[in-house]
């Protein structure tokens, strides 16, 4: 049998690539790349917000697991309404609160806002996590609940009053992505019923979509702007859509959003269905939000 | 029949090269660092730190994703990532180095040896080159290897705003502890 020359080259060729290989192997360059795991892990994507709220809704963001967050709302008079009135700040409405994460995709709140001396509570919960590697969503989507108590005095005390009647709730789904490190966008059907309104003509229950979006100027300062459409329930010619826009700006352990709106409220059934003043006839004030959160339950 | 031969050849060289490489790793190592400039402590471990120590050139190399950092506190671990190391651009730290005084050290007899450590240290998209010095101490066929030295801020260009500067140092310790068992290959 002869020999065929490009059968016996074929493995001298190799046998030299080999030995090239292992002199090279010797000097070694990529040492990780021997033990290390390729294989793509699953991730959660954080930080589409900085804040829990978009500014006056709920954000798909949520508190650490053990994070007590401090919330101090304001909001001012109407800019319009002049110097004599310091362009609105003269008139300051709050609301003081306290949220706190319970779970890494569980959080609660609580509140009370001066206007209607009104209180607050929410549940708010994450079943879906956008994620990125194996088993990856593309979107979060989180439920909030909430339930509104007002405290004040009568309206009509001429009519049998009854509790319940002081009672309002909210119910919504946000579907949010965070598209990119500066952008991220989320939709929001949401719905309040009210179990007593003031006209026989107002519906006890509104529907709405809101729409929350971000986008980072520089690491520690971001545009937001946050949206709500009332689509059905409230008397189009005296009720507007709440708009509001602003900037979150965080440094350290807080996070300052100054924003212009038209809605004076600062819980979900309050700025849903009272705002009244019109963003585009410049019926606009000014407020902030001030968060401070403190760790009293550390991971270790 | 030849071509065979040669191929087994070939195998056969190349187990027994691949045998004479006396590598030791670890993907469990533990990183840990502290920047507390004051009263808040700053600290964050990570333990899924990986380190590969080839004894016969004394290439040593780690890797350490930075997400793997853990913080006592939420907001801190997420400012790390988001603020300060940007961890979604720059996944992780590496160092790629030799150990200058490899031949000296008898790897084969137990005991502690002092190691001194030239390479490039790579981090939030900067590559320096650093020396250090560490420890090696071989117990049975393994390799318990520390180290600890500093890492200044500026030198990577990642900025402590005005705001913190007086909580946050302009450097950060880190330890490191790796546990190294023999790779097999």
């Amino acid at each position: 049998m002869t020999m065929n020359p490009t059968f016996l080259g074929r493995p001298l060729i190799l046998c030299s690539i080999l030995a090239i290989g292992h002199s090279l192997h010797a000097q070694q360059q990529d040492l990780l790349g021997l033990v290390e795991d390729k294989t793509p892990k699953k991730e959660y994507v954080t930080n589409a917000f900085k804040s829990t709220r978009v500014i006056d809704g709920q954000s798909m963001e949520f508190l650490g697991k053990g994070v007590l967050d401090t919330r101090i709302l304001h909001r001012f008079g109407l800019i319009n309404s002049g110097a004599n009135n310091l362009y609105g700040l003269d008139q300051a409405n709050m609301r003081l609160g306290f949220d706190y994460g319970l779970l890494e995709s569980l959080m609660i709140g609580i509140g009370r806002s001066n206007v209607n001396k009104e209180l607050d509570g929410f549940i708010k919960f994450r079943p879906l996590w956008q994620s990125t590697g194996p088993h990856s969503s593309p979107v979060s989507i989180v439920l909030v609940t909430s339930m509104t108590l007002t405290t004040g005095p009568w309206a009509d005390t001429s009519r049998k009053n009854f509790f319940s009647s002081r009672m309002s709730f909210y119910n919504a789904i946000i579907i949010g992505r965070k598209f990119s490190e500066q952008f991220s966008l989320q939709l929001t059907p949401e719905m309040v019923h009210r179990n007593l309104v003031t006209y026989t003509a107002d519906h006890n229950d509104i529907y709405a979509l809101g729409i929350g979006a971000r986008y980072k100027l520089s690491k520690r300062i971001a545009f937001v702007v946050d949206y709500h459409h009332i689509v059905t329930g409230l008397r189009r010619n005296t009720y507007q859509d709440p708009l509001a826009v602003g900037f979150d700006i965080e440094t350290g352990g807080h996070v300052f959003q100054l924003h212009f709106s038209n809605s004076l409220g600062m819980n979900e059934r309050a700025f849903l269905t009272e705002t009244t003043d019109n963003f585009g006839k410049g019926a606009i004030r000014f407020g902030f939000n001030l968060s401070r959160v403190f760790t009293l339950h550390s991971k270790k | 029949m030849k071509y065979s031969t040669l191929m087994l050849f070939c195998c056969l060289m190349g187990i027994a090269q691949a045998k004479a490489q006396e590598k030791f790793f670890t993907k469990q190592g533990t990183i840990s660092f502290d920047a507390t400039g004051g009263l808040e402590k700053i600290q964050a471990t990570n333990h899924a730190g990986i380190c590969v120590l080839d004894t016969k050139t004394g290439a040593l190399q780690l890797a350490v994703l930075l997400k793997g950092f853990e913080f006592e506190k939420a907001l801190m671990q997420e400012h790390f990532n988001e603020n300060y190391v940007e961890s979604e651009k720059y996944p992780r730290a590496e160092f790629k180095g030799v150990i200058v005084n490899n031949s000296n050290i008898p790897y084969t007899k137990n005991g502690a040896y002092d190691v001194q450590v030239k390479g490039t240290f790579s981090l939030h998209g900067v590559s320096k080159e650093v020396t250090s010095i560490g420890k090696l101490v071989v117990q049975d066929g393994r390799i318990q290897a520390t180290s600890a030295f500093d890492v200044l801020f500026s030198d990577y260009h990642i900025s402590i705003p005005g705001v913190v500067k007086d909580k946050i140092a302009d450097h950060a310790t880190v330890h490191i502890d790796c546990s190294l068992q023999s790779l097999k290959m």
